[in-house]
């Protein structure tokens, strides 16, 4: 067997690292969780979780990542905020550089995330004087002013409701006619006087003094075209796979998600690939959770089969 | 609770503006799960560069007037003042290096 820093490395520490980081730990395995930022990943900007069994009355998304990083340090996790920048990956031994240092595992559990896609219309600008990720962070600033929502997949459509709660009006503007989140979501957002629809339509584009004044809006079957005066502009169009570290190593789908089988296992032995940065048809945090409970097993056999 | 000292609206041009350190302006508010998230990591970086650097929060619930002259419309917002000027400002949650790397460059 070679000798290496660690049996298991898991990058990230949202919901599927952190459960794989309490099955590992509880196996006693030799491991070590990275995180580059803080723990908790994409649900830390969620604010109400009504998914998730075993809170009836839901809970928030912030308190959820706690309790799961509270849980995998009980058991005596290791974590460390560092950020791999580089890998070189061989079914043996998975060398890690973060910065100048370098470390080595025998298997490595890649559970770094996605994050939220930006239009590219120019909002870089904009960010935050007006466009926004995390209505629960923002949603204030917003208080009986008119904002524009993009997307319309459960995120925009809850996060549309939750600004409802500060806001004047919410346009919601989505590129089909009909919306993708769930329809106990779709029930509150229909029914909701704050909320107007805004179908067929993309955002082209935004303008503004001090930050965001107006948004350009196109219907993509018409081509008509119109202006919204709004002071914010909210985007949940979807997500983008944190991979950056990844130098052309793993097999990956043709949005940039890392491919895996049903084990978790990537095209290379020993590597996992769990929750968000995945392949896979759904997103959630049950997924994720379920995705590392499997893979950190897989890490386990992986371990016990090398020579 | 954060280690890092709070400041209100009226405290803000002393004990930034006027500071003689270099200072870091955490804006957050209690609603926000990256400002409670980063929290810790703030404080880290207290530890470490303390000495040279001051660090300060401002609640924009309690402050709003502080966050309107300075345009904030999201948190976190770190604001990196040096000689009572802006040097650097990052909104959102960021890795733990670019946050050292801001303030090295202070």
């Amino acid at each position: 067997m070679p000798q290496t820093d660690y049996d298991i490395v898991i990058i990230g520490a949202g919901p599927a690292g952190l459960t794989a980081g309490i099955y590992a730990a509880r196996a006693r395995m030799n491991v070590l969780l990275l995180e580059k930022a803080a723990p908790g990943g994409q649900i830390i900007i969620t604010d109400w979780v009504e998914n998730y069994p075993g809170f009836p009355e839901g809970i928030s998304g912030y308190d959820l990542g706690e309790k799961m990083l509270i849980q995998a340090k009980n058991l005596g996790l290791e974590i460390s905020t560092e950020e791999v920048t580089a890998m070189e990956l061989s079914p043996g031994v998975k060398t890690l550089h973060l910065g100048e240092k370098t470390l080595t595992t025998k298997s490595l559990i890649i559970a770094s995330g996605a994050s939220p896609k930006k239009l590219n219309v120019g909002e870089e600008k904009f960010m935050g004087k007006g466009v926004s990720f995390c209505a629960t962070c923002d949603a204030p600033f917003f208080r009986d002013k008119t904002v524009v929502a993009v997307g319309g997949g459960d995120t925009a459509v809850q996060e549309a409701i939750f600004l409802t709660k500060f806001v004047n009006k919410v346009y919601l503007i989505h590129r089909r006619d009909e919306l993708r989140a769930t329809k106990i979501l779709q029930e509150r957002a229909f029914s909701n006087d704050k909320i107007e629809f805004v179908w067929d339509s993309v955002v082209t584009g935004m303008d503004g003094f001090f930050g965001v004044e107006n948004v350009h809006v196109k219907n993509v079957k018409t081509d008509e075209t119109k202006t919204i005066k709004a002071d914010g502009c909210f985007v949940w169009i979807g997500t983008v796979p944190n991979t950056d570290f990844l130098t052309n190593s793993l097999e990956l789908d043709e949005w940039g998600f890392i491919k895996a089988d049903k084990h978790m296992e990537t095209s290379v032995p020993g590597v996992f690939a769990v929750g968000d940065v995945r392949d896979t048809p759904l997103r959630q945090i049950a997924t994720a959770v379920g995705d590392a409970a499997i893979a950190a097993v897989s890490a386990e056999h992986f371990i016990e089969n090398l020579a | 609770m954060s280690s890092i000292f709070e400041i209100d609206d009226d405290a803000f041009e002393k004990e930034v503006l006027g500071s003689a350190k270099p200072v870091v302006v955490d804006f957050w508010a209690p609603w926000c799960g990256p400002c409670r998230a980063i929290t810790p990591i703030i404080e880290e970086l207290e530890v470490t560069y303390g000495d040279k650097i001051k660090f300060v929060k401002v609640n924009v619930d309690e402050n709003p007037l502080t966050p309107s002259k300075y345009g904030i419309k999201a948190i976190p917002t770190l604001i990196f003042f040096k000689d009572g000027e802006i040097a650097d400002q990052i909104t959102g949650m960021v890795a733990k290096a670019k946050l050292e790397e801001t303030i090295k460059a202070l």
